[in-house]
């Protein structure tokens, strides 16, 4: 019999703002955290907006890099959960289980040498000791793992859209197999910076409603027209029921199971018959032990690109069967697509719900979709409900659903 | 109650060329293979020819690079050599990846226009393929093997150097030793004729530079190119299993304790039977292959960065996958495999004949 997981701590920071509580609050008045990118010159670009978290020390023309921003956003999610969940000062007694992008050394550092080739960069650069641990794919971690003192090796995880899910999975399978009593499940995502941005935008994946950004996420829109880049965090404190219990926690609530499948069907396109998302989230019930019924509200994965609301509208609906699927709502509409962060700031998003039994509305919703068949919440409300599933899509096929339970 | 983990398939393809038979031979002992010129002064082990187009569907190539091929096509044969192609839809996934690569001319014509913010963008902008962003993305190595031989499991990529190797095989056998996972397919893949790897650990002053020496002879690291990936199931139950993973273990934390970390990883693995050999994954980054030697004692019997160049994220799987063809060619009953991550993380792993 596995234990049941309790999560005891969240943290979060997205474009609005610090904390899971300032997040809560402006959800549920309908804000949007979309602007226009002010950290570098978007000329050209076929996006000019994000969900942006500026930083002391991002100047114009002269932005942290995606690493450093990584770092600095997952320090303050981490701290924030440990905090609530009553661990701090370190060490924490368990592992960090985080989802995060890739990171390279970047244009302002490659530039910064006055080579002009690669071998008289690679050697202009040599004994760079900064750069090095600074762009080191197990560097921004590594010195959150050694902050909060946690145990072991970081699971670094990349799922893509999925990673956040991932590090939950993570985490509460370390936990069901005894090697931990507790675990600190994270995401966080600052890919915000311009060849990331251009990339994305050459794969036609972004939202070009440059002159509109609050309304540029319109997840389940007829007019949706593709997802908005956004940075931020979020993590979640894991632990054994009976541990949390014994030391006296206050239990928020619980995961109460993940799920996940591979698509073998296309790099960024899901099966047509959706049958891999279907997989994802039934493993998740199966996990829970849970019947759909049991399920009172979906945050979906819902980016605002045609393919994903059409494909996962479909997939929820073949989920619940003939009874009418719960809520399903984005809050990807008023924060963006924090990708590699989404599934971990997701989780602590139906967390709160939960807890306040209150519903995070689907902003910009003045032209739904009808086709699509679900209730999108287009404006925050009173929900009573037990059972939240979060799903988690990624690039390359990678699919998670995670289920959050009340307290 | 824990059940015994099994290896049953392996997949390698390396400087070296490709399969067991070729790296079993390896352990006679071998000449490295090596282009001293390309990167000098950096010499590399580069990548053979290998045939990926009779692995990789012409439309799925164009959409990688050589990583991802290498990795695709050394986890193609790991599912045959474990016989499991019947398999691949409840075959778990998990892999340890750096990136994949960057456009290098791109990158120099940008470095010699020297341009300023709105200029470079534009040449971005102009100069970028759609198709490489996902050919960069570090997680679909293990989209592409999921798109290619149809593993439809579960899937995860770990980042983080040569411990995220290690770690993913820990976690690979944590979850077929608790009945997760029945089957799953562990590893990865590494490039060295790369310009902007090199530029990377370049920074970090890890890079031997000047003609090839043995890894006790240098300071520094000379990078492989191999993909390395082996199936794991229950030993119970797995038809012809090739070794038994008896015993995987990380640790990581601040340099300082690494020492006292190594000491501990070997302390905690089950007993050494007189003439268990070795392998050591070190690096050859200066610091952390000495503390890996000093917790040895003795030198081991082989260096894997010696045979195949060193691989970074699949270091450590391709060690283990050395010390598994080792016992299936009856060279030893029983392995160890130890790897420290030239700036973080430890590991060892023990391997024993099978019953």
């Amino acid at each position: 019999m596995n234990p049941r997981i309790a999560i005891t701590g969240i943290g979060m920071v997205t474009a609005l703002g610090f904390g899971a509580e300032t997040n809560w609050a402006a959800m549920v008045a309908g804000r949007s955290g979309i602007r226009r990118i002010t950290r570098f010159d978007t000329t050209g670009m076929r996006a000019s907006i994000a969900g942006c978290v500026d930083l002391p020390g991002d100047e114009p023309g002269r932005p942290l890099s995606a690493s450093a921003r990584i770092e600095k956003l997952g320090t303050a999610a981490i701290g924030e959960a440990i905090a609530q969940a009553g661990l701090a000062p370190p060490p924490f007694d368990g592992p960090l289980c985080i989802g995060m992008p890739p990171v390279e050394v970047e244009w302002p550092q490659r530039g910064s040498f006055g080579a002009t080739t690669y071998p008289g960069l690679i050697a202009a650069a040599a004994g760079q000791e900064g750069f090095y641990e600074e762009f080191l794919f197990g560097g921004a971690a590594t010195r959150m793992a050694e902050r909060f003192g946690t145990k072991g090796v970081p699971q670094i995880v990349t799922t893509a859209c999925a990673s956040g899910a991932s590090a939950i999975q993570l985490a509460l399978e370390a936990i069901r197999r005894g090697e931990t009593r507790m675990a600190i499940a994270a995401g966080s995502e600052a890919s915000l910076q311009p060849e990331t941005m251009i990339r994305f935008g050459l794969l036609q994946a972004l939202s070009t409603r440059n002159d509109d950004p609050e309304g540029a996420s319109r997840p389940f829109t007829l007019s949706r027209d593709g997802f908005v880049m956004a940075d931020g965090a979020g993590a979640l404190i894991l632990e054994d029921e009976a541990h949390a219990r014994a030391r006296g926690a206050t239990i928020l609530g619980y995961v109460l199971g993940a799920g996940e499948a591979a698509d073998t069907f296309h790099r960024t396109r899901s099966a047509p018959d959706g049958s891999a998302i279907i997989r994802c989230m039934q493993r998740a019930l199966d996990d829970a032990g849970l019947s759909p019924s049991e399920i009172g509200y979906v945050n979906a994965h819902g980016t605002s690109t045609p393919e994903n609301d059409k494909m996962e509208a479909l997939a929820v609906r073949a989920l619940f069967g003939d009874a009418p699927p719960p809520p399903v709502g984005s809050t990807k509409s008023m924060i963006g697509h924090t990708l590699s962060a989404a599934g971990a700031i997701e989780a602590a998003i139906c967390l709160l719900a939960l807890r306040h039994q209150m519903l995070p509305p689907t902003i910009n919703q003045a032209d739904v979709d009808p086709d699509l068949g679900v209730d999108t919440i287009p404006v925050a409300r009173p929900h009573a409900f037990r059972a939240a599933l979060s799903n988690s899509f990624g690039f390359g096929g990678q699919n998670v659903a995670v289920i959050i339970g009340a307290a | 109650m824990l059940r015994p983990v099994a290896i049953t398939g392996i997949g390698i393809a390396s400087s070296q060329g490709q399969g067991r038979a070729v790296h079993a031979a390896l352990l006679d002992g071998a000449a490295p293979v090596l282009d001293e010129v390309r990167f000098a002064p950096y010499p590399v082990h580069p990548l053979p020819a290998l045939p990926f187009e009779e692995a990789i569907p012409r439309r799925e190539m164009r959409q990688m690079e050589n990583w991802q091929r290498l990795g695709v096509y050394a986890a193609g044969l790991a599912i045959d050599d474990a016989g499991q192609r019947e398999n691949v839809a409840a075959m778990d996934l998990i892999v340890a990846a750096g990136g994949g690569e960057r456009d290098w001319k791109l990158d120099e014509q940008i470095l010699a226009a020297q341009p300023d913010e709105a200029r470079r963008h534009r040449m971005l902008l102009d100069g970028l393929r759609p198709t490489l962003f996902l050919a960069q993305l570090p997680n679909l190595l293990a989209g592409s093997i999921s798109i290619v031989h149809n593993v439809a499991g579960s899937s995860r990529t770990f980042l983080g150097e040569e411990i995220s190797g290690a770690e993913a095989l820990r976690v690979a056998c944590a979850r077929i030793a608790s009945a997760t996972s029945e089957l799953c397919l562990i590893g990865g893949a590494f490039i060295s004729e790369r310009p902007e790897v090199l530029l990377l650990f370049s920074m970090g002053g890890v890079l031997h530079q000047g003609p090839w020496l043995p890894l006790p002879a240098r300071r520094g690291m000379v990078f492989g190119s191999a993909g390395a990936f082996m199936t794991l199931e229950p030993a119970t139950t797995a038809k012809a299993p090739i070794a038994i993973l008896r015993h995987v273990a990380t640790d990581q934390g601040r340099t300082e304790a690494r020492p006292a970390r190594l000491a501990a990883l070997l302390a905690a693995t089950p007993e050494r039977q007189p003439g268990c050999m070795v392998i050591s994954t070190a690096s050859g980054a200066e610091a952390a292959t000495r503390d890996e030697l000093a917790a040895l004692g003795a030198p081991p019997d082989f260096f894997s960065a010696d045979l195949l160049g060193h691989l970074v994220e699949p270091a450590f799987p391709a060690g283990v996958a050395l010390a598994a063809i080792a016992i299936a060619e009856g060279r030893a009953k029983q392995v160890l495999v130890t790897g420290t991550g030239q700036w973080r993380g430890e590991a060892v792993a023990l391997l024993e004949a099978p019953a």
